[in-house]
């Protein structure tokens, strides 16, 4: 059974069809990405699975279980961790603040210790800037605190809105690197890219959205040979 | 620095006699000033009283627009309902067939109070923010004007008097017997004031900083968002309900007019003037403003009168400063707004803020609150 499986989801804006019947599956230590140009669908579908929206027809399960009719809080609650479109960080409290806001529906307080240091081993510069408010930090430091954030919640699966947005090349390498990393520790990552050259190397699978429909899947190793991907993501004009 | 001393640093714990001494400075000059007021003269005592009352109302209005950031203009109708439930359940008047001595009626206003604050929140809260200004603005007016209406029970703009007066180890708590009011109202206030800094150290307290920085944040952190704010705004309304009973109490008299849509704004004025969600900076302002409404409107005025009779300039005659006392906090208020946003005393997260934006924005009143479809999509 897969960790979590999204069911010919619709979502709509008003009048506007933004999602039309998206289907997919990460399992249990995957490391999946869902990529398509600007407008396809992509952060509304994570905004879905999350709870945000609700999708009109569809389901979404986690491990078998459906939550797409339960809150957005009782969603973080069993095991689905985000970081949001835009890190939207807490401006005016502490990185450390903002680090245990990640915590909050935790009940187990004591263990906060424990992911603390595994986030700051992860962003060595989080460390560093720990009692600096959120909203001062770089750009790369929020994308870094976003990420950090949403693995104090010790997510079942942690949901990556465009962790490469705005962000400095090797400083993209970086991030991607360490979510390699957090999902070689044990998290199943579902990612949504923009920069689906990146995306398509960390990861194992991929699908493509366009316009709120699913127009490819497969590995991420067949998706990088793929002619439409190469024409319509990787910039290529063959 | 370690981590444990940023830790105790953040909650204001390690923070030292710095921050401290205002305090200390604060409550200690409260405690003597029956004292003080005697000594000099001053005549003020029976003032002080409702000053240190709306310094209450103050500190639960800074729970609902200071620490969860949302905009309420009608909190004077939960003064209204407090001060209402008293007189219910305390006066001779009363249409009830039962009557309760003060202390119950107190705790008994507290909680009709918040009664009311989860039935008009409840609905509202899962709207826009600016439907919450509109919806309590709208409250704010009709719950005075139920009270002038339902003058079989009420009294109508005769009002309801007398009402129950507290009880408390033979001490009198009579009209006259200002020091016995002056010290129970400073203890409810201490207590207040203990009660709401614990709160604001807790997990709930936590959750309004969140809400009130970035929602959908909040939400992706597992905060439930209309829960929260829901707390809040009824507890506020709690504050304002136990702090009417009291002031009934106090003046042994209610009347509709009393909970003006002024009255509300007046404490929306404190909480801003202080520094909204910094406790101490809404203290503070609650002062200063109500000094002023209840003391220093007057004495100007007859001071200024004095000085225009002495040099024979009739204009200084026609100046009231008690009229103008609305235009005169408007201004203060702008003021405030060009020169020091965030107020007074800011809280530490609104300094971070004007440290980030250098300085003087615009005003730091609650953002409206998106729907949770628009909130889904933001950004
Ligand atoms: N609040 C909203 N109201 C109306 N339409 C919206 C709203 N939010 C998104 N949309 C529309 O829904 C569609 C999908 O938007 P979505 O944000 O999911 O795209 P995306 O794939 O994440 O794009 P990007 O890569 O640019 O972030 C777009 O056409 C967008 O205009
Ligand atoms: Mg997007």
């Amino acid at each position: 059974m897969a960790l979590l499986e999204v069911d010919r989801i619709h979502a709509f804006y008003g009048h506007i069809h933004a999602v039309k019947g998206v289907s997919l599956q990460v399992d249990q230590g995957e490391i999946v990405t869902l990529i398509g140009s600007n407008g396809a669908g992509k952060s509304t579908t994570l905004k879905t699975i999350s709870g945000i929206i609700r999708p009109r027809q569809g389901r979404v399960l986690l491990a078998g279980e459906e939550i797409s009719r339960l809150p957005p809080h009782t969603i973080v609650a069993r095991g689905v961790g985000q970081a949001p479109e835009g890190r939207r960080i807490f401006p005016r409290m502490t990185v450390l603040e903002n680090l245990e806001m990640g915590a909050f529906h935790r009940a187990d307080r004591g263990d906060i210790t424990a992911d603390l240091e595994r986030v700051f081993t992860l962003f060595p510069r989080l460390r560093e800037r720990r009692t600096q408010a959120g909203g001062t930090l770089s750009g790369g430091e929020q994308q870094m605190l976003a990420i950090g954030r949403a693995l104090m919640a010790r997510p079942r699966i942690l949901l990556l809105d465009e962790p490469s947005m705005g962000l400095a090349p090797v400083l993209v390498e970086q991030i991607f690197a360490i979510i390699q990393d957090i999902n070689r520790q044990g998290t199943t990552i579902l990612i949504v890219e923009q920069n689906a050259l990146m995306a398509l190397s960390v990861t194992q699978r991929g699908y493509v959205l366009q316009t709120g429909e699913v127009v490819l899947e497969g590995s991420a190793a067949n998706l990088r040979q793929n002619e439409l991907v190469r024409k319509a993501y990787l910039g290529e004009s063959s | 620095m370690s981590e444990e001393t940023a830790r105790l640093e953040r909650i204001g714990v390690s923070s030292g006699w710095r921050s401290k001494a205002p305090v200390g400075l604060l409550a200690a000059a409260m405690a003597v000033y029956p004292w003080v007021d005697a000594r000099l003269g001053l005549q003020t005592l029976g003032a002080m009283l409702p000053i240190c009352l709306f310094v209450v109302l103050a500190l639960g209005l800074n729970i609902v627009v200071g620490y969860a950031g949302l905009l309420d203009l009608g909190y004077a109708a939960f003064f209204a309902i407090g001060a209402y439930t008293a007189a219910f359940l305390t006066s001779p008047i009363s249409p009830l067939p039962f009557r309760t001595d003060f202390w119950s009626a107190m705790i008994i206003g507290f909680f009709v109070a918040m009664l009311f604050g989860v039935i008009l929140g409840a609905p509202t809260l899962r709207l826009r923010g600016d439907y919450l200004a509109i919806v309590t603005l709208a409250f704010g007016e009709i719950v005075p004007r139920v009270f002038l209406n339902l003058e079989r029970w009420t009294g109508g703009s005769r009002g309801m008097n007398p009402i129950g007066r507290p009880h408390l180890f033979g001490v009198q708590f009579g009209p006259s017997d200002r020091i016995a009011w002056y010290y129970l109202i400073l203890i409810v206030g201490a207590l207040s004031v203990w009660a709401i800094s614990r709160l604001h150290d807790s997990r709930l307290g936590r959750a309004w900083m969140a809400v009130r920085e970035d929602e959908v944040a909040a939400a992706s952190m597992g905060i439930d968002l209309v829960k929260t704010r829901l707390l809040a705004f009824a507890m506020g309304a709690s504050f304002s309900g136990f702090a009417g009973s009291m002031f009934a109490s106090l003046f042994q008299f209610v009347d509709p007019s009393q909970f003006e849509f002024s009255i509300s704004i007046l404490v929306l004025c404190m909480v801003i003037l202080g520094g909204m969600g910094n406790m101490y900076g809404v203290i503070v302002g609650g002062i200063i403003l109500a000094s002023f409404d209840r003391i220093l409107a007057d004495r100007l005025t007859n001071w200024i009168h004095g000085v225009g009779k002495a040099i024979d300039w009739p204009l200084l005659l026609s100046i009231d400063l008690t009229n103008a006392r609305m235009f005169i906090f408007g201004l203060a208020l702008v003021l405030l707004m060009l020169f020091r946003p965030e107020g007074m005393l800011p809280s530490r997260q609104r300094q971070v803020r004007r440290d980030r934006e250098g300085g003087a924005v615009a005003a730091r009143l609650p953002r409206p609150v998106p729907t949770e479809h628009e909130a889904a999509t933001e950004g």
